[in-house]
């Protein structure tokens, strides 16, 4: 049984990505299956080409979706090499469940209502300090350059790749290798960037990738931070893909295409980056330079960190005041009343989408958890990595851009006479959790000692009796975790919900996009507090649970 | 407040659902569970049970509230459940009746009644994707709608109805101003682009192809072209760069002097009331007469904000429930749609404190007790009486409204 596990999540995965794109392939071309075959024709790509603005779309997505991604990338490197083992680190660390718990679209609407020449910041500085009675005309949300969103973007991709980080870093060995550094005279930085970085690196580079493809093709931060005249790529083929006119589905298609060809693109030009930068670094190592501006990239990581964190943080808080918020006019630095009427009003129809949420998140995240121990236990049992051969597959999900699949989904699901269905629903959205499940667990399994495998067969336990009471007790708080994110992951989506549910399921995450199309900021203050209340929970019970629960097993903790 | 998105290029749109449609499998032409809403007794024995899956734009929290009020009725007076899905840009049910048909599923559809006009409407009916033969006129409410003052419940975007969607609320273009900031607002489009010289920033509008946004672009259009009558007609491709050329001269001149210079616009209508309640623009406009009395009412406005029309007219239509051909619950469709025709609803949806959406009936033509629901109605601080709302100018064929947003795009959205 076991040994089909790594089959059975590579279909459960795959299967659909694959199908979803050959129904996205043959519209582009001008194949319709439900004709029985039309003529192979580029007309759609014609169309797409004369699009107005189309080059700007496409530069945009990578320029904002590169420029976040690299952002974030350095910011999260240095950050660690400068503060790793301090209590600024650990500080960090603890905030990351709530952070990571964030929904991009909470996260997005808080920083707009932020820093906007209306916006929180603003009020507090008027007029006292600003002279201004009334909002400056400046645009900073929406400018066509798309700083807003590559800054939204950074701030939400920072506690993702440092969670990715610090997964990485106990096979990496920091601290003694930061010893020995030091034993040489190397500086902090300079010392963990020669050291530790090269063995962290590989093993993040796949969640990197995620990110690049996730940033070049976002939708939901772009509507609410990015440009719009014209709007990033992803954007504008999402509403091709909307629209009633049949006709323009074979440009969209044919812009799921160019969008994938972009997100692809531009995880190329990062691995010609890593090059050149792994050529640099290899003989700055050589170099024997025991010093890298530390002082000064030290100060300078910590500062921008604590201000994107900071910022993050803030929005939410600014979220929670619109939502309880009597009239609120400029400039007054905080509502004129609070009122509980949003959430008396509207608490009783979010109820039912948050029973909704948990139907379908529940049994995802326990399936997904399932297959992704049976693959690792499977692994292990028959003592093969199978990282380097198919772990990119598994990433296949994250790297495709949604939008160039869901369509084509969304119309297999309904010959399949499936759709509506909640099943349909949650099957869209194992697609997206399996990768994260996996990326959270597998390296944490690795990292068991198998030592102590050994000791249990040697004693004569069997195969499962060594998993059930040795090894996944041992990982009883990556499992924890992994479980915890697999759930974040499924209640922020949101197309895949909204395309595969035909709009009959109702999610907090579909509910809050919905309702911010009318722009009511309470509303979207009280959606964005609810979007991330489950999640976060799932991150408090995954710090809970395994510690109460393995209580009398506290002193075997590998590594803790 | 109705929310909708374009379609562009409708005629080829249609033709290639057409075209797919003939291609694809037939299974029956029309399904033959199509209730007849002449045999009205049937279409309540049918409906009885049934849920109702009512796709509606779901951005505005009073129409929710409202819709779950019908329902609430719906399930009183007849059986039948409601259950409202908030889209949140209609377009999308519409490529939802595509994919169904183009997936073979000719009953059982998902979509049991659809909130809809213009294009939209003008999509599914081209393709023949509207439960037929038409069912509006034939409900036990119909007779109380005002055909006679409102032509506009029988054309759709100068598309005829036939019967295939049912009136549900009249919308007319107003302006809102806040008298705190702007005593005397302009009213006329000369008067505007003044007062933005003297005042720079304190006017948008929400980006075409947002469907408020072509509303402006249209209300322009309908002022500054040559040769109104055209506007009745399909555009024709070989005049249409001059018949719009004072258009574009007007907004060239007008973007350096709005908000944010023209380089980035508010995303829809309420966007916009946003930027108007924060004191970033002076003036903004909306679709339903009482929806800055409704807003005030919600303390999303404040209190000063009064409207106005231009000297002239100001675009108005009507928007519509239609039923897709492949409805699951045809029947309790039909009860909904005409109990939403009723005076009790009617007049609540009226009453700003719950909505403010102009009814489509003939008030003469109500019982006393009925007058008596509409007479007893407080309109608004900020709503103008029916007499101040001057004259409609009608919605111009709707192949205007898909060039103009594509001339628009061209033009000012991607440098």
């Amino acid at each position: 049984m076991i040994r089909l596990a790594p089959a059975a999540t590579l279909v459960l995965m795959l299967a659909p990505v694959a199908a979803g794109l050959a129904g996205t392939l043959l519209p582009a071309f001008g194949l319709v299956p439900a004709l029985g075959g039309e003529t192979l024709s580029l007309e759609a790509f014609r169309r797409l080409a004369a699009q107005p603005g189309l080059g700007t779309s496409v530069l945009l997505s990578m320029g904002t979706g590169l420029a976040a991604t690299l952002g974030a990338f350095m910011l999260t490197i240095l950050f660690t090499a400068a503060f790793e083992g301090t209590y600024i680190f650990r500080a960090l660390r603890a905030l990351l469940s709530p952070l990571m718990s964030v929904p991009h679209a909470a996260a997005a609407f808080g920083l707009a209502f932020l820093i906007m020449p209306s916006g929180f910041a603003m009020r507090l500085l008027s007029p006292w300090a600003s002279g201004a009675t009334r909002p400056p005309d400046v645009l900073i949300v929406g400018d066509p350059a798309g700083i807003a969103m590559t800054f939204g973007l950074m701030a939400k991709e920072i506690p993702f790749l440092f969670l990715m980080v610090l997964a990485a870093l106990p096979q990496a060995d920091p601290a003694r290798a930061r010893r020995v550094a030091a034993s040489f005279g190397y500086a902090p930085v300079a010392g963990w960037l020669k050291t530790v970085l090269p063995r962290v690196y590989p093993q993040i580079r796949l969640p990197v990738f995620a990110v690049i493809a996730y940033a070049t093709s976002v939708v939901d931060v772009a509507l609410i931070l990015g440009p719009t005249t014209p709007p990033p790529l992803a954007v504008r083929l999402t509403g091709w893909m909307n629209d009633a006119d049949l006709s323009l589905r074979f440009m969209a298609s044919a812009g799921a295409l160019l969008q994938l060809g972009v997100s692809l693109a531009a995880i190329a030009l990062w691995i010609v980056g890593e090059r050149v930068l792994a050529w640099l670094g290899l003989r700055w190592i050589a170099s024997g330079g025991r010093r890298a501006a530390d002082r000064s990239l030290a100060a300078l990581s910590g500062v921008l960190m604590s201000v994107l964190t900071g910022a993050l943080l803030l929005g939410l808080l600014v979220l929670a005041l619109w939502s309880l918020a009597g009239p609120w006019r400029f400039p007054d630095a905080l509502p004129a009343s609070f009122t509980l009427a949003t959430w008396q009003h509207h608490l009783a129809a979010a109820g039912a989408t948050i029973g909704t949420t948990l139907v379908i998140g529940l049994p995802v995240v326990a399936i997904a958890v399932t297959l992704a121990l049976a693959c690792l236990e499977n692994e292990t049992r028959r003592s093969r990595v199978l990282r380097h051969r198919s772990l990119p597959l598994v990433y296949l999900p994250l790297i495709v851009p949604q939008i160039a699949f869901l369509f084509g989904l969304q119309i297999l699901f309904l010959m399949a006479g499936l759709h509506d269905t909640l099943v349909a629903v949650a099957l869209a959205h194992m697609v997206f959790v399996i990768p994260y499940v996996l990326l959270a667990l597998s390296d944490p399994w690795r990292a068991i000692d198998p030592r102590y495998g050994h000791v249990a067969s040697a004693l004569g336990a069997s195969p499962g009796r060594t998993f059930w009471r040795v090894r996944l007790p041992l990982a009883r708080r990556a499992v924890a975790t992994a479980a915890a994110l697999g759930f974040a992951v499924s209640v922020a989506q949101y197309l895949p919900t909204l395309l595969i549910g035909g709009g009959r399921t109702a999610t907090v995450t579909t509910e809050a996009v919905a309702l911010a199309s009318g722009g009511n900021r309470r509303l979207v203050g009280l959606y964005a507090l609810l979007q991330m209340a489950l999640p976060f929970a799932a991150f408090a019970l995954a710090a809970v649970i395994p510690a109460v629960t393995f209580r009398h097993r506290r002193e075997q903790e590998p590594g803790a | 407040m109705f929310h909708s998105r374009h379609c562009s290029r409708p005629i080829a749109g249609a033709a290639l659902a057409a075209s797919l449609l003939l291609a694809a499998p037939f299974t029956g032409a029309q399904a033959a569970d199509a209730p007849d809403p002449a045999d009205w007794p049937a279409v309540l024995d049918a409906a009885q049970g049934q849920t109702v899956y009512f796709h509606a734009w779901g951005g505005e929290p009073r129409i929710n509230s409202y819709i779950a009020w019908a329902g609430e009725r719906l399930k009183e007076l007849h059986g039948v459940s409601v259950e409202q899905v908030k889209v949140d840009d209609t377009a999308n049910v519409v490529a939802r009746v595509v994919a169904e048909k183009a997936a073979g599923q000719d009953t059982g559809g998902a979509v049991d009644l659809v909130w809809i006009n213009g294009e939209n409407f003008v999509s599914l009916k081209k393709a023949g994707l509207l439960m037929t033969p038409g069912w509006a006129t034939k409900l036990p409410n119909w007779d109380l709608v005002d055909t006679t003052d409102k032509p506009a419940v029988l054309t759709d975007f100068t598309e005829p109805t036939d019967g295939l969607e049912s009136p549900w609320g009249m919308a007319k273009l107003v302006f809102m101003h806040d008298t705190a900031t702007l005593t005397h607002a302009p009213t006329t489009l000369a008067a505007l682009a003044e007062y933005l010289k003297a005042h720079p920033g304190r006017f948008t509008y929400p980006q075409p192809p947002n469907f408020h946004g072509s509303t402006f672009l249209k209300q322009v259009l309908a002022t500054t072209i040559a040769d109104k009558t055209k506007l009745t007609k399909p555009v024709d491709p070989a005049s249409f760069e001059s018949d719009v050329a004072p258009l574009f001269a007007w907004l060239d001149a007008l973007h350096p002097t709005m908000w944010r210079q023209g380089r980035a616009f508010p995303q829809n209508q309420p966007a916009m009331r946003q930027l108007l309640a924060d004191g970033e623009i002076d003036i903004a406009f909306t679709f339903n007469p009482a929806g800055a009395s409704a807003a005030i009412a919600a303390g999303e406005l404040p209190d000063t904000v009064r409207t106005f029309v231009l000297d002239g007219g100001t675009i108005g239509n009507a928007h519509f429930l239609a039923i897709p051909y492949n409805a699951n619950a045809k029947a309790g469709a039909l009860v909904l749609a005409n109990f939403l025709l009723s005076a009790e609803a009617q007049a609540r949806k009226q009453d700003p404190t719950i909505w403010g959406d102009p009814t489509v009936l003939a008030i003469d033509a109500l019982s006393d007790a009925d007058k008596a629901r509409f007479a007893a109605l407080d309109l608004g601080i900020a709503t103008l009486a029916p007499q101040q709302l001057g004259p409609v100018i009608d919605e111009p064929h709707a192949s205007w409204m898909t060039a103009l947003e594509r001339a628009w795009t061209a033009r000012y959205a991607s440098q």
